[in-house]
């Protein structure tokens, strides 16, 4: 059972989902966003007592204009983790989360012991250039997010045709607010200098990455792990870059090897 | 009326299959279609016909700033402008504009125009377009999200280095400068008049206003589709109290003229079709990066980008019918001015006369037709505002003239 509650931040109220019993883990969601219903937020409830705060611009969080870089991002992260009275969480980010998350961990490394980054933006190979998400339309968003395109494109759309306005027109306004809000860290190009300060990080770390990550291909995880002192890279074959949402138990069980 | 004859700079040497191959005709538009040594000829040419329109009697010649873009050659319209500025005598330079958020920093701008608002001795007007996502975003790596915020720190700096004639201090989040004082500065005081390209935003409409800015609606779909875009500007001008000057708006208009309505069709279509064919054909996923647009706004007209006029199917009669284009005899095109002027009540028309891949002898045929049988019929629409000068430029009554040059440059001879 999903919850949710609000908090009070200088960036503005921000929506927080809660659930289960456990462990407190603190999951940052990607660019696309979180909702209650999301099916990897359900299985974390299973075995930790789960947060996932939505980012300003998200949801039901607050639009904020005082959040303009990676930095202001980063210790607003550390300002809900206070807000919600937690204290060294088990800190798990998908992809712009993940991206949040190592930078938390590499600016305060005596806050973060536990490390979970799953396809995590954040790094740039200059030969493995990212697709630029930007300028994709959204019947293309299937095709680089997830493995099986089909069985994506079903999830992403509610089963409505992608081209249908009832589908098309609240896509648009949420992902000009939402990814308006990321492109302050992803725009244009999704490297904001984590590579000078990625070797702070002293956190226990796990890394995991869809086999077929269309989005950050391999080479962007063994980046991660090669910077990452002591670090664990788990990859879960048949997953794109939506592996939480393709191999939601895969994925726990990884996150399972921080305990 | 202020009428400026304007050239976007057409790349004029795209395939016939252009749009069957190729994606876009802006931000990654094929580098193999381009020909810098065509393009010499191309930029020679585009310059004589503005300075032509210039020796026609147009109030203004315009050019305005896009990057990798095949309609648009002019990353720089300034460097176009301080050719302009020697080479014509009365018209305004009509430079619309320089993307303000796009220059690091953006007193660079300050200082350019202030050269040119000089050289030209005061016969200078500037713009200062947000700019377009393709520009902006795509091309100049700016975030969305924080476009606007970054454009009104320009635009404040900028107003400042013209207006405080005294050094200081500016903090910005952009901009740091511990030392603003430009040298030299502008000529037109408080500074050369400004307007503002815009697409439909409400806080545009208040900016406007609240800066005495003319409002300028750029648009290649013609006036019959403005005529709600510009209603909902004059309704904001009306709720913030300001009065309804034409000069207060701009619009900008796709034009040909010949001796007979049929002769325009025969003489123009084929670069009508090459204009909203090829030269329009950009990729949906350039057209508006997320967060570029406040969200207001696209609540509004979420599909916009999916919904623009598709003109690949369209006929000249369809062009000419739905208003994109006016076309036709010298009486054809003074009716439908009319109608434009009126209708959106507009004191600044931009003429975009060269379209396309028109040769210059055929653009100059239309010009020479607008200067001499249409604009003067249209010259004095809006009587009761004649004295408004607020919008246009002041040029000094003296100016200087550029030397003719010899046959052959003299010996110089030192003195004994």
């Amino acid at each position: 059972m999903i919850t949710s509650r609000k908090i009070s931040t200088r960036a503005g109220t921000i929506n927080v989902f809660e659930g289960g019993e456990g462990p407190d883990l603190l999951f940052l969601h990607a660019a696309g966003g979180i909702n209650a219903e999301s099916p990897f937020l359900q299985a974390l409830a299973k075995s930790y007592h789960v947060r996932a705060p939505q980012l300003p611009g998200y949801g039901d969080s607050d639009d904020s204009d005082n959040i303009h870089d990676m930095l202001e991002v980063t210790l607003h992260s550390f300002d809900v983790l206070e807000k919600l009275g937690l204290n060294k969480p088990i800190l798990v980010g998908h992809s712009l989360g993940g991206m949040i998350a190592a930078e938390m961990a590499a600016v305060c490394p005596n806050d973060v012991d536990k490390l979970c980054l799953i396809a995590a933006a954040g790094l740039w190979l200059d030969a493995h250039p990212v697709p630029d998400i930007f300028t994709l339309l959204p019947r293309e968003f299937p095709e680089y997010m997830f493995h099986d395109v089909e069985a994506g494109r079903a999830m992403m759309t509610s089963n409505l045709n992608i081209n249908d306005p009832a589908f098309l027109i609240p896509f648009l306004v949420n992902n000009a607010r939402q990814l308006g809000m990321a492109g302050k860290f992803l725009f244009p190009i999704p490297e904001r200098g984590l590579k000078d300060r990625i070797h702070r990080i002293k956190a226990k770390t796990v890394l995991v990455w869809g086999a077929n990550d269309k989005l950050f291909p391999a080479p962007y995880a063994h980046a991660y792990k090669d910077s990452i002192r002591g670090s664990e890279l788990v990859i879960i074959p048949e997953a794109g870059h939506m592996v939480p949402l393709e191999k939601a138990e895969a994925t726990l069980a990884a996150i399972a090897r921080l305990r | 009326m202020k009428f400026t004859w304007f050239n976007l700079m057409p790349w004029p040497h795209l395939p016939d299959d252009f749009r069957e191959t190729n994606r876009s005709v802006w931000v990654d538009i094929d580098q193999a279609l381009f020909d810098p040594v065509k393009c010499h000829d191309v930029y020679n040419d585009y310059l004589d016909l503005l300075e032509y329109a210039d020796q026609l009697g147009f109030d203004g010649v315009g050019i305005n700033e896009h990057h990798q873009n095949g309609y648009g050659l002019m990353p720089s319209p300034n460097i176009m402008a301080a050719s302009l500025a020697r080479r014509t005598t009365k018209a305004a330079v009509v430079v619309l504009g320089n993307s303000i958020a796009l220059y690091n920093p953006p007193l660079r701008v300050a200082e350019e125009f202030a050269m040119l608002d000089i050289m030209t001795g005061g016969r200078f007007v500037g713009g200062f377009p947000v700019g377009t996502s393709m520009d902006t975003n795509f091309c100049y790596g700016t975030i969305p999200g924080l476009t606007r915020e970054k454009y009104a720190e320009a635009h404040e700096l900028i107003i400042r280095a013209w207006t405080e004639k005294k050094p200081f201090a500016f903090n910005g989040r952009y901009t740091k400068l511990r030392h603003v004082n430009i040298w030299p500065n502008v000529l037109q005081t408080p500074h050369p008049p400004i307007h503002i390209p815009g697409g439909g935003s409400v806080e545009t409409y208040d900016f406007c206003v609240d800066n005495t800015y003319s409002y300028s609606y750029l648009s290649f779909s013609g006036y019959l589709r403005a005529k709600a875009l510009m209603d909902g500007y004059w309704k904001r001008v009306a709720e913030r109290g300001a009065d309804n000057s034409p000069y207060r708006a701009g619009f900008a208009q796709t034009v040909f003229v010949a001796e007979t309505d049929e002769e325009a069709e025969r003489l123009y279509s084929e670069h009508a079709f090459y204009f909203y064919n090829r030269c329009l054909h950009v990729y949906p996923g350039f057209a508006d990066a997320p967060g570029y647009r406040t969200i207001k706004t696209i609540q509004t007209g979420a599909l916009n980008q999916y919904m623009r006029p598709t003109y690949t199917n369209m006929t000249w009669k369809d062009l000419v019918d739905g208003g994109h284009i006016i076309a036709g005899s010298p009486e054809t095109v003074r009716q439908k001015f009319e109608e434009l002027i009126k209708s959106l009540r507009v004191g600044n028309i931009f003429l975009l006369m060269h379209v396309g891949n028109m040769p210059k002898d055929l653009c100059k045929y239309s010009t020479k037709l607008f200067a001499e049988k249409v604009m003067p019929h249209l010259q004095d629409m809006w009587p009761e505002f004649a004295d408004d000068t607020r919008f246009w430029c002041k040029p000094l009554a003296k100016r200087a003239t550029p030397a003719a040059l010899p046959a052959a440059a003299p010996e110089m001879v030192p003195a004994k």
